[in-house]
């Protein structure tokens, strides 16, 4: 009996003993996972990450001072960097000190790195982040306030620090390379804004303001003037709407930003909704657009610009989809033009500008011209 | 049992000098040995209860020595063995840029004319949806690319295999994309829930030689078994397919249908013929060692970075030369495809060494 006893206490002990040693082991993480062997990924600290946020970015007067266009291990850059440097951009992201780290951070993260110079406007200073407060309040009926101030502020800091000015949301997401191809065809010096046109209550259209636009310098000069001459006031919260009212009035000129195959580059959706949704028949949107609506994948260019409503994880696939995912040796079916360089076009002050078309226009022109010499000769 | 300093054990009758509970078998054993110690020391001993005791803790003990023993030989164990694991696993990568600019025009068309790849995608009626996906996106990259059905479908062609077991219909589209191979030499087997970027898959296989065998994907283990997973897809060179179906013919090593009571997966029961004829698996992968094969979906992969590295996410999620994503909704790869054919940075090129051109009749790419 007492042998016994001893013997299945041993036994029982022994058990104990083995399986609370397992769990203690376990919960210190000894046991390795005997799977498939995971290569480590390097997974960055905070110190890296800081430090090299410190090798690409000089923070100063509140704005972020882009010091190296990024690059892309095994690609050849040398037309992004040159129009990088030809091509200057001052992003400003419309945001909130609620949203700095829900939003703003993944657009810090993703696609601002790409401009020239970024500015976060919220409500309130933030040296490390870094946001600039515009003595405002948070809200949609601010959203005007913000955006007149917010140019104000731009172009006051920062004028002669960049040729065009991007207004964006912090939910909104930009190929900033793209946009660069749009605008080098035009000079900053022409009174000119683009974006997502749309054409009700305004003769020559407005621009989303959540598909983002960007303002020449010369139409951010005309806007500050004409705030001060009192032209344009804060007419209505409905700030793109008014913004684009204001902009007919000091004679900048609507811009037409769809691609030489027209199609649309800005877009107030994510990309799937324009590839394949298919608005119901009483969306609003079927009677914005300024040109036709295409559903499919004709509806938006390769060489897109904007996606609007874009979340936090959505920003990281469309940073994956833009910048690193693709197919090895594949010849895209679109082979865009390269942009004309301002300085050496000679066109009159066009009324509606529209990339690409003066160089189609010289080309047949020259064609043309051809034609008739040579008909003429026949006849002779 | 626990004690407290302080406190008499009735049964044994002791008293407990030193310290408060315990649980595990070391220090109650040390306690208990002291314990022991002073009451020895302090009163004499009922003998019987306190054996019990101790023969109670001397099994804790050893049972926790048992265990760190045991632990400490499975990790040195898996250690050797995944470092062994990872000579056999064979870790498949892309030929590298440089030795790809080092190569002449000819060699270049030769290698553009090896590297055609069949795709055998295996679809039932159930799946039609992704089977219409998979009809209208990836599968126009391939040089030809083959339905296989359980049954037939009123609405997209296949072949029609009249076959309800997975494994014997598997079979039988191996043999019939052998016979019809013509002059392709590279075989990609995927169900229409993947989403496979051929040229990718023609990248990874650039410079390896067909007429030797090649079983390629995502691996996996079971036992001492390593197989490649099949939702990330399956890539087979021509010689593998070739002693695939030698071995088809072996009924005992590798039968159409199992006698066992439950079924092995396809997957398995492939890399158990392949493996008869001497073909093992290899993990594809690109230059940094991140995975070409994947059975999630994008978004998925993307937050589970957001969780693991908020600092770095895109990098550390996906490779570039990705081949295949699983589980993403027809509407996504509408997306997917539109990111990979379309959407680009301009001014940013590559000036790969190869070129594919778009396939026709095709909008969406």
């Amino acid at each position: 009996m007492k042998a016994l006893g001893a013997r299945s206490a041993f036994y029982v002990g022994f058990v104990v003993g083995t399986c609370t040693l397992y769990v203690l082991l376990r919960q210190v993480g000894f046991t390795r996972n005997v799977g498939s062997v995971e290569p480590e990924a390097h997974k960055k600290s905070l110190l890296e990450m800081v430090e090299e946020e410190d090798k690409n970015w000089k923070k100063e007067r509140l704005a972020l001072f882009n010091l190296n266009h990024p690059h892309h291990t095994g690609e050849d850059g040398t037309l992004a960097d040159a129009l990088y440097k030809r091509v200057r951009i001052l992003c400003w992201v419309m945001t909130g000190p609620n949203n700095l780290e829900k939003k703003a951070r993944h657009v810090k993260a993703t696609w601002s790195r790409h401009c020239n110079i970024v500015v976060f406007i919220s409500s309130v200073d933030d040296p490390d982040f870094p946001t600039v407060g515009l003595n405002t309040k948070e809200g949609r009926d601010q959203l005007y306030w913000k955006t007149i101030r917010a140019f104000h502020y731009v172009m006051d800091k920062h004028g002669d620090e960049a040729d065009w000015f991007l207004k964006a949301d912090d939910d909104t997401y930009v190929v900033i390379d793209n946009l660069r191809w749009i605008l080098a065809s035009h000079s900053p010096e022409d009174p000119v804004y683009f974006g997502r046109r749309f054409k009700p209550y305004v003769k020559q259209g407005y621009m989303s303001g959540g598909a983002g636009y960007v303002l020449s310098k010369e139409a951010l000069r005309r806007f500050v003037v004409g705030f001060r001459t009192k032209v344009c006031t804060h007419t209505s919260s409905v700030e793109d709407l008014a913004l684009g009212q204001c902009m007919e009035k000091i004679g900048v000129v609507a811009g037409d930003s769809r691609d030489t195959l027209e199609r649309e580059t800005f877009h107030p959706f994510v990309p799937e909704s324009h590839l394949t949704g298919t608005f119901p028949k009483t969306f609003w949107y079927w009677n914005y657009c300024y040109y036709p609506i295409v559903q499919g994948p004709q509806c938006c260019s390769d060489l897109a610009v904007s996606f609007h409503y874009v979340d936090a994880s959505h920003m990281y696939l469309l940073e994956y989809y833009t910048y690193h995912l693709r197919a090895f040796g594949y010849k895209y079916r679109y082979q865009p033009p390269e942009p004309s360089v301002i300085q050496d076009l000679n066109a009159p002050a066009p009324d509606k500008v529209e990339i690409g078309d003066i160089e189609e226009k010289l080309g047949a022109e020259e064609q043309e011209g051809e034609k008739k010499s040579l008909e003429h000769n026949e006849k002779l | 049992m626990r004690w407290r300093a302080g406190e008499t054990d009735s049964r044994t009758d002791t008293t407990f000098l030193l310290f408060s509970g315990c649980v595990y078998g070391n220090e109650c054993d040390v306690v208990a040995s002291k314990c022991e110690h002073s009451s020895v020391l302090l009163k004499g001993l009922q003998s019987s209860m306190m054996s019990e005791g101790s023969s109670f803790m001397k099994g804790m003990i050893l049972g926790g020595i048992f265990c760190l023993v045991m632990a400490f030989f499975e990790t040195f164990n898996s250690g050797t063995h995944s470092e062994g694991r990872e000579h056999l696993h064979h870790h498949l990568k892309p030929v590298s840029k440089d030795e790809l600019q080092k190569l002449s025009e000819s060699q270049m068309s030769d290698w553009t004319l090896q590297v055609r790849v069949y795709c055998l995608i295996m679809v039932t009626p159930k799946l039609l949806v992704h089977w219409a996906t998979a009809n209208d996106t990836w599968s126009k990259h391939c040089d030809k690319s083959v339905f296989y059905t359980s049954e037939s479908s009123k609405a997209l062609e296949a072949i029609d295999l009249q076959e309800q077991d997975e494994w014997a219909r598997l079979r039988k589209a191996i043999k019939h994309a052998y016979e019809n191979a013509g002059d392709l030499r590279w075989f990609f087997v995927a169900r229409p829930t993947t989403y496979a970027i051929i040229e990718n898959l023609k990248y990874l296989v650039l410079d390896k030689d067909p007429s030797q065998p090649f079983y390629i994907g995502h691996t996996e283990k079971s036992g001492e078994l390593d197989y490649v997973e099949y939702d990330s897809g399956i890539v087979l060179s021509y010689e593998a397919m070739r002693r695939l179906i030698e071995i088809f013919k072996d009924e005992d090593r590798c039968p159409e249908r199992g006698h066992a009571l439950w079924k092995t997966p396809e997957e398995k029961q492939l890399a158990t013929c392949l493996k008869y004829t001497g073909v093992f698996a290899e993990n594809g992968e690109d230059a940094q060692g991140k995975g070409l094969f994947n059975k999630k979906s994008v978004s998925s992969l993307i937050s589970d970075s957001m969780g693991q590295n908020p600092a770095d996410v895109v990098e550390a999620c996906c490779s570039d030369m990705a081949i295949t994503f699983g589980g993403m909704s027809p509407s996504q790869i509408q997306v997917l495809m539109y990111g990979v054919y379309r959407l680009r940075p301009y001014g940013h090129d590559f000036h790969d060494s190869l070129t594919f051109l778009p396939p026709n009749d095709s909008d969406n790419d």
